[in-house]
């Protein structure tokens, strides 16, 4: 599919630049180019997708399809899917938060789309792809929808209401159906335009951290012998992916970032459910989500709310390096 | 005169969604009030999901994403 790319990248670098091919700063150069051209262009191509999918599901629809219907269960796996195809921005968390239980959705449902809505979002899924390709992509986006099923079934489950803000309780006990706010409606011919500059303009964004991430990347894929990192992480080693997630949680900003240069070291002997258990730390939670959340539940409930996430991330790690 | 809100709590779509409210306005030449609402208490009286929102006299225009400054200027006229 990315052949062209990498005949371009071949020409610009070898032919173009005159870099002798084989020698390792021509590979790595070959390496950023490639890597950033294609990242680049799936990052592109997924975000208009996901902007024309998103403009007949916006997240209104969701809220009160959850609120309307009683799927015995099924709910949590809707809320899931749901959290797939919006757009997620973690500044988005509180009001999503409470116009979810404002609406009378239960807690655990909440926590089901607040987990998969960032862990699960476009810039990660287009991220990988050009990494990690197809299958591992597939794998990473099924384990992130179940992970939001179970992670929000166990915190509904275990009651938390009480541990929410005053304002919040009170709001869920006035909980309705919401009626639909005032608004215009465009068709998507209308909208096209913006979601196009949307798409570039998050393209633009995070093109700064996916640079830096091809660069680092693209040095240790040409510098670094294969299987270098097997003899610091393997598989036998029980704290590794522990490890992992505990080092990914506060790496939230660099998500971008972060993805190419673990396609690397994945390439270079790190076990793949470490890393993508990693990758799930860095991308699914983060500390700035942590304090907004301050705002409508205590910090008791985050912490049991991150521990909980985090411990499912633990497992699917682990559950990773025995099946792949 | 109309009044535009940008509701969000601060974040860097939100602050972008206001100053192109601004310019909008000003390239417009046209008297409007705009206002900022950050306070997530305020803000959830408007029945919102995502942030920031760009409302003009009580109708939200754009929800979840910066609005663009030609967009606002079409909304204003």
């Amino acid at each position: 599919m990315f052949d062209w790319l990498q005949h371009f990248a071949d020409w610009l670098i070898y032919s173009v630049f005159s870099i002798e091919q084989h020698t390792k700063f021509g590979d790595a150069l070959n390496f950023f180019v490639f890597d950033t051209l294609k990242i680049a262009l799936l990052l592109f191509v997924i975000t208009t997708v996901m902007g024309i999918v998103n403009s007949y599901f916006p997240v209104d629809k969701v809220r009160n399809f959850l609120s309307r219907n009683k799927l015995y269960g099924l709910e949590y796996l809707f809320a899931s899917a749901f959290g797939v195809i919006t757009p997620f921005c973690s500044c988005s968390s509180v009001p999503l938060f409470i116009g979810f239980v404002k609406g009378g959705i239960p807690l655990g449902i909440t926590f089901t789309y607040l987990i998969t809505a960032p862990l699960v979002n476009e810039v990660a899924i287009a991220i990988f792809l050009g990494a990690f390709g197809f299958k591992i992509t597939a794998i990473y986006v099924i384990s992130g929808i179940v992970l939001g099923v179970i992670g929000g079934f166990t915190l509904g489950k275990l009651k938390l209401e009480k541990e929410l803000s005053p304002w919040v309780q009170n709001i869920i006990a006035n909980a309705q159906t919401e009626d639909e706010l005032e608004e215009d409606r465009l068709t998507l011919v209308q909208r096209f335009p913006a979601i196009l500059k949307e798409a570039f303009g998050i393209v633009k964004g995070v093109s700064l951290y996916i640079i830096i991430g091809i660069a680092i990347g693209g040095l240790m894929h040409g510098f670094l012998p294969t299987g270098f990192f097997e003899q610091y992480i393997n598989k036998g080693q029980w704290y590794a992916v522990p490890l992992a997630v505990i080092i990914g949680v506060p790496m939230y900003s660099n998500a971008a970032g972060v993805i190419p240069v673990v396609q690397v070291l994945v390439a270079k002997g790190v076990p793949l459910g470490t890393a993508i258990a990693f990758m799930m730390g860095v991308i699914g939670l983060s500390l700035p989500e942590a304090m907004l959340l301050k705002k409508v539940m205590n910090l008791k409930m985050i912490a049991i709310y991150f521990g909980t996430i985090a411990f499912f991330m633990i497992l699917s790690g682990y559950l990773f390096n025995i099946i792949l | 005169m109309k009044t535009i809100k940008v509701l969000g709590p601060g974040c860097p779509k939100c602050k972008a969604t206001f100053r192109n409210t601004e310019q909008a306005v000003n390239q417009l030449g046209i008297e409007a009030q705009v206002i900022k609402i950050e306070d997530i208490e305020e803000m959830m009286r408007y029945n919102i999901l995502t942030t920031p929102v760009l409302m003009i006299d009580e109708v939200v225009k754009v929800k979840g994403r910066i609005a663009q400054i030609d967009e606002i200027k079409e909304f204003l006229k």
